[in-house]
């Protein structure tokens, strides 16, 4: 029973038209606190990757929108997704970054668990005599699944599985392995933490969108030899694709097949990267590691909060209805140190507080969160694109790529999840 | 003896009239000039995640060589780096400034630094261990190198794209 006073559930089918969405539903603090709910703390939320815990007894802190969260190792080679709450009186039992432990210690009282969260010994235990201590162990998130290394996890008992979940959107994870000579990615260089005073959608929504990109970023392709530019143009080919359960996509491989030449998409060519090359046909035949190295990587939100931008994959956070967190980091491909080198520089020099690209874009959020505090117009416009929007083969909704189909397809999924009790 | 501490004094007054002016040129948006400070071979490195990181294998907030420090440059000046324009208004304050090593033309030198910027969002306030590897030239001190460690790099930072 929730004991506190419940507020009013807002009419989501009035704040979310076909295109066009209420400024509120970005600023409200009511509206944040019940996507936690509805949202964060029930749905798959991406939490960690596999290898960044790879050994038995390994840990690394993550979270939930704003709740912490341990990852760990078990000794039986299974992950956890563990709450650093003590059962006990609810002091945090874990407050490094990452390390590998067998137990976690509370500095409180001395309770300890072990690294699957459960409770190991008590302090002066006759203190407990006739107790049952059984259930109380760490707080474990409900579910916890992986999909090529992936981590998510979801505190709802009951739902969709994570396959369900990801549903078209898992061939995105599929095709970014594929780029990796061994089928692998690792997730190895340790985190950027970049803070936005603006509400996390600004972030969710901007990281498909294909309209921003020849004017926000008009500095960096103005300034570096990038071939960026012209895939965001008006005449590109390339095409924004809506996945449902408001997973979105900008599709690139079109522009990058007409280009037909490996690793564009990457901004070099099969010369600068030899052993990256060797290594891709040995896995996968000339002709397919050539195919593969055309297409490049995928460039896919996943709701709610994982990013693969091609190089780097972003974690979303919201910690308040107006902090956003995106931890930010180098993919990096298992048995690939030339690829991974020129990863981790391309990834440095772009994203984090003083990226060339996401600073300015980390600019138009919040700037965006100041816009919407104004009365009028109240209304965001979505409509870019309407008319042209269609089926891909699959039967997802494809559009230009400067339309806006993703944002559409995530304000449809963002409202069956809020309306759902 | 005396000549010893002269000479000394003398050192740290040279390194310090540089690093104030490097922070003059910061805090007033003088790119070009700036950017002519660095060497050829320059590196400007701000680590994440703790100040003792390995650069070629871990993630920096950045890790620029010349050619990546011309970009920064060239970006600040396009005229389109939305999040300089407005410029941030910024003050650097350094203090302990102190002369580490000295070998050949080359002087290892370490200060206390903060800044404050006043921006679209609001007050920042930024504190970090500044470590400068300077070469000394016919044209004066130059910066092969600089470390600037800033003391919160672990946690969640906002967008930080002033020269700092």
């Amino acid at each position: 029973m929730n004991v506190m006073t419940r507020p009013e559930v807002p009419d989501f089918a009035t704040l979310i038209g076909k295109d066009r969405v209420h400024g509120s539903l970005y600023t409200d603090a009511d509206i944040f606190r019940m996507e936690l709910q509805r949202i964060w703390y029930r749905t798959w939320v991406y939490v960690g990757h596999e290898s960044e815990v790879p050994e038995p007894f390994d840990f690394v802190t993550k979270s939930i929108g704003p709740q912490p969260i341990i990852m760990t190792r078990g000794a039986d080679g299974q992950v956890n997704l563990l709450q650093n709450r003590c059962p006990h009186r609810g002091n945090q039992v874990c407050t490094e970054a990452q390390g590998n432990a067998r137990k976690f210690t509370c500095p409180f009282h001395n309770w300890t668990f072990a690294n699957d969260g459960r409770l190991e010994a008590t302090a002066f235990a006759d203190g407990y005599k006739g107790q049952d201590m059984s259930a109380l162990s760490l707080g474990r998130v409900t579910r916890v699944a992986s999909y090529r290394g992936f981590v998510f996890g979801s505190f709802a008992a009951d739902g969709p599985t994570l396959e369900e979940h990801l549903g078209g959107a898992a061939e995105t994870l599929d095709r970014l392995c594929d780029s990796s000579p061994t089928g692998e990615v690792e997730i190895t260089a340790g985190f950027l933490q970049h803070r936005v005073k603006a509400n996390w959608k600004f972030v969710l929504e901007n990281e498909t969108d294909g309209y921003h990109p020849a004017f926000v970023h008009a500095s960096v392709f103005k300034v570096t030899e990038s071939g960026i530019g012209s895939l965001y143009g008006s005449k590109s080919t390339a095409v924004t694709r809506d996945f449902g359960q408001g997973h979105t996509e900008l599709d690139l491989r079109p522009e990058f097949r007409l280009r037909d030449q490996p690793l564009s998409w990457f901004g070099t060519t099969p010369e600068r990267l030899p052993d990256y090359v060797a290594a891709m046909e040995q896995a996968h035949g000339p002709e397919k590691a050539r195919k593969v190295m055309i297409d490049g990587t995928p460039h896919v939100m996943i709701f709610p909060n994982l990013f693969i931008a091609e190089i780097q994959i972003f974690v979303l956070q919201p910690r308040a209805v107006d902090d956003t967190v995106q931890h930010v980091t180098a993919l990096q491909f298992k048995g690939a140190p030339d690829m991974n080198r020129r990863l981790r520089q391309q990834t440095m020099g772009s994203v984090g507080p003083a990226g060339f690209l996401l600073a300015d874009d980390s600019e138009m959020y919040e700037r965006t969160h100041r816009g919407v505090l104004s009365r009028d117009p109240e209304w965001l416009y979505l409509a870019r694109g309407e008319h042209r929007e269609r089926m891909d083969d699959d039967g997802f909704r494809i559009g230009h790529a400067t339309d806006e189909v993703p944002s559409r397809g995530i304000w449809r999924h963002y409202r069956q999840m809020m309306e759902m009790e | 003896m005396m000549g010893m501490i002269t000479v000394e004094q003398d050192l740290t007054r040279r390194v310090e009239q540089f690093i104030f002016r490097e922070a003059r040129l910061q805090d007033e948006h003088e790119y070009a000039a700036w950017e002519v400070l660095w060497t050829d071979d320059a590196i400007y490195w701000l680590p994440a995640n703790g100040d003792d990181i390995d650069p070629e294998q871990q993630m920096s907030i950045i890790y620029d060589n010349r050619s990546r420090i011309g970009v920064r440059v060239r970006q600040l000046l396009s005229g389109k780096r939305y999040t300089q324009d407005p410029k941030s208004a910024i003050r650097h304050l350094i203090t302990n400034v102190e002369v580490l090593d000295q070998t050949g033309d080359e002087v290892s030198v370490g200060c206390n630094v903060m800044v404050y910027e006043s921006s679209l969002r609001g007050e920042t306030l930024w504190a970090a261990r500044t470590e400068y590897l300077l070469r000394d030239t016919p044209d004066g001190f130059r910066m092969a190198r600089k470390k600037v460690a800033l003391v919160n790099n672990d946690k969640p930072l906002f967008t930080l794209s002033f020269l700092i």
